[in-house]
């Protein structure tokens, strides 16, 4: 089963390799993991999505929540966080098919942010799994470069209340 | 008034009653031992960094305090890496410092660069490279806390040459600023110790598993004294043992592979199992499906991740074992478990733990029943790995904390006779027997220039049976007796070789010499070598096969 990890850490030097490893050590599996500084520049907050059975997640947790720098370990619901990705993908593109894609890219609302002669750089930021239907439908064949962030998320206000 | 970050680590280590160092120059930590040159403080030269970082650990398990050692960058730090895998596995407090190239050649593969932080973050509580000499004492006020508060372990400091050379202005005494972790209320504590006693209550088998955790919180007493009030049996693991006076009637000695067939039918038949200061390892549990089956499983520890970590418990508090024991204590009532007592009294009177006596060969375990009657048990034992370790755990029967000094997570061979070193340093009072095996006492036997020179008079009993016993038992069990590279050819004459460090040694080799040579090597006040010439055949029995129930056990008729 997949979850999402969010850790609140002390924004200190080699804060990250103690994190990551820590989940190579135990051999447990990152799925993605993204890290950025939170509206406190002393605090980061690294976004890890894990896969495991429940046992191990609780075993996750409370092993990250031992390192020194953490200030916070929180399993975020997929239905109760807003999760976002970004993705960053070139498609080859001939004079036919610039029309397909640009068709593909407005049903998702992706942005054009590039075009070339023979490419097309599209933006989208959605959850995983809109991003995944996006590369599905563009053909993974015709896909030059891809460039995707990993999952960030937080927890959803409105459905604590 | 200015002052250089080696003056600074020199009068932090004061501030923190550091007495005693153990460590071994090098070109990076010269400003750090110009200071130490004419500093209050007891700086021990080994002859291998391995040597110094083992004879911290020694220190600070015998005597409870922060060990302290010192390595330079590169090669120097690297050597302490089984060191601090060692201290980290058994929650040793240990500060450790290496140096490093100056700041401005980090990166470049300078000459004896190691990056030390990076190796040594899966083998540390917490690590530091330290960047600005003003962050040094700050840095070291932190570590010092970490290292010897809740659950111990290493941690490592990187400290860099222009760091230590660097003055600055003389920095204040630091306020710590650590993340706290969040704790259990205190009134939902104190709800589960009382479900805790309520199924203690209940029980009619109980039986006490205790492990490191009582040594470290100083639990011995409070443990001793719930065992006689709810008159459970206590069993010590490797870690805990000391813990629970294994001369007491309610003592079930080791449990696990290679514990006492009582210990093992009794955790595998009780209805409750109290764990304290425990943490389940592969080598007390055998096959976790059947530890213990029969029990309610409750668990007390100070580290929340080894509740559920490897077995699934139906109560548990985190706390020190010594406050939680004695809430606990307070809660329970008397009781007395008669037909349980009796039974586990039937079966130490079926099992006990045994050996085959020979009249033309020594066997090993008569050596260390032997360390144990002339020095009456008050001797600190330390031992190395394999069947020397077990044997010590066996027939040293332990009463006391901080006396039992063994490396039981990692099993580092190499690690006894340093570790005597550092608790002979930390108790010079106390008799130290390192119980050694030719195998493991080879990998650190240059220290003997170290003990010699320093006069730390510690005896070294050497089971010398040419091989690697506890991996030529397994191949001789369960690899048809095909001994590949376990007969250690090419051993060297122990006493020789003590003899040309400026040691005793003196040569056993027959089992009646050997109470005369143990009494003589306490009477002579300088480092003894031992040489037993023990039984090869020798075996460590019982013994649970890897992954095993731990109620199927194997003898020595029945291998």
């Amino acid at each position: 089963m997949r979850h999402i990890i969010s850790v609140l850490v002390r924004n200190h030097p080699g804060v990250l390799s103690h994190v990551v490893g820590l989940f190579t050590q135990r051999s447990y599996n990152i799925e993605s993991l993204a890290a950025g500084v939170t509206e406190n520049p002393e605090i980061t907050r690294i976004t890890i999505v894990v896969t495991g059975d429940e046992r191990v997640l609780d075993q996750m947790m409370k092993q990250v929540n031992k390192l020194v720098d953490v200030l916070q370990v929180n399993d975020l619901k997929y239905s109760q966080a807003i999760t976002r990705e970004l993705a960053i993908i070139t498609i080859k593109t001939s004079p036919q098919s610039r029309r397909e894609v640009i068709e593909i890219a407005n049903v998702f609302n992706a942005k054009i942010v590039d075009m070339s002669e023979d490419t097309i750089t599209l933006e989208l930021s959605g959850t995983e799994r809109v991003l995944q239907n996006l590369v599905r439908l563009l053909n993974p064949a015709n896909i030059d470069e891809m460039a995707r962030t990993g999952t960030i998320a937080l927890s959803l206000k409105s459905s604590e209340q | 008034m200015k002052k250089t970050g080696a003056k600074i680590f020199v009068e932090t280590l004061r501030e923190h009653k550091i007495g005693t160092v153990f460590g071994y120059p090098g070109g990076v930590l010269l400003p750090i031992y110009d200071e130490l040159y004419h500093a209050d403080i007891r700086h021990i030269l080994t002859r291998h960094e391995q040597g110094a970082i083992h004879a911290a650990d020694g220190y600070a398990r015998a005597t409870g305090k922060t060990g302290v050692c010192i390595a330079t960058s590169g090669p120097g730090a690297c050597n302490l890496v089984t060191g601090l895998a060692t201290a980290f596995m058994d929650s040793v407090p240990l500060v450790a410092f290496t140096g490093q190239v100056p700041t401005t050649m980090l990166g470049n593969d300078s000459f004896q660069e190691a990056d030390i932080y990076g190796i040594s973050i899966p083998i540390t509580k917490y690590n530091y490279l330290v960047k600005e000499t003003s962050h040094l004492k700050e840095i070291m006020y932190e570590a010092f806390h970490l290292a010897n508060s809740g659950r111990p372990g290493p941690v490592l400091i990187d400290l860099p040459k222009d760091v230590q050379a660097i003055e600055i202005n003389n920095p204040p005494i630091p306020k710590l600023t650590l993340p706290q972790k969040p704790k259990c209320p205190v009134e939902e504590r104190n709800k589960r110790i009382e479900e805790i006693a309520a199924l203690i209550q209940d029980s009619k088998c109980p039986v006490i598993y205790a492990g490191g955790g009582i040594i470290i919180s100083g639990a011995n007493e409070i443990l001793q004294k719930l065992a006689e009030k709810i008159s459970a049996p206590g069993t010590t693991i490797l870690m805990g043992k000391g813990g629970f006076p294994e001369d007491h009637e309610l003592s079930l000695g080791m449990l696990g592979m290679h514990g006492t067939r009582y210990a093992n039918y009794a955790v595998s038949e009780c209805d409750l199992l109290l764990a304290v200061g425990a943490r389940f390892d592969d080598r007390v549990t055998g096959k976790v499906s059947t530890f213990a089956a029969k029990a309610k499983i409750i668990h007390l520890d100070i580290d929340p991740a080894e509740v559920g970590k490897i077995i699934q418990t139906d109560a548990f508090v985190i706390g020190d074992a010594q406050e939680v024991l004695e809430l606990l204590c307070k809660k329970v009532k008397k009781k007395t478990n008669k037909e349980w007592l009796k039974q586990i009294h039937a079966w130490k009177k079926e099992y006990p733990l045994s050996y085959e006596k020979k009249s033309n060969v020594i066997s090993p375990q008569y050596v260390v029943e032997q360390i144990y009657e002339q020095t009456a048990g008050q001797a600190i034992i330390t031992t190395e790995v394999g069947q020397n370790q077990m044997w010590a755990a066996q027939y040293f029967k332990t009463s006391k904390p901080r006396t039992f000094i063994t490396s039981g997570g990692l099993g580092t061979m190499g690690y006894g006779f340093p570790a005597a070193i550092g608790a002979k340093t930390g108790c010079p009072e106390r008799i130290v027997f390192d119980v050694a095996g030719d195998g493991s006492f080879q990998m650190n036997i240059q220290e003997l220039a170290t003990a010699v020179y320093n006069k730390i008079n510690v005896k070294i009993a050497l089971l010398n049976n040419g091989c690697l016993g506890m991996v030529r038992q397994w191949q001789e069990i369960f690899y048809g007796r095909r001994y590949s590279q376990t007969t250690l050819q090419g051993n060297p004459d122990f006493v020789k070789v003590a003899e040309g460090y400026g040691a005793v040694g003196i040569r056993v080799e027959k089992p009646n010499e050997v109470p005369s040579a143990i009494q003589k090597a306490i009477e002579i006040d300088r480092p003894v070598v031992i040489d037993f010439h023990v039984d090869p055949e020798a075996n460590v029995f019982p013994m649970v096969p890897p992954g095993g129930a731990i109620n199927q056990m194997l003898d020595r008729e029945q291998k």
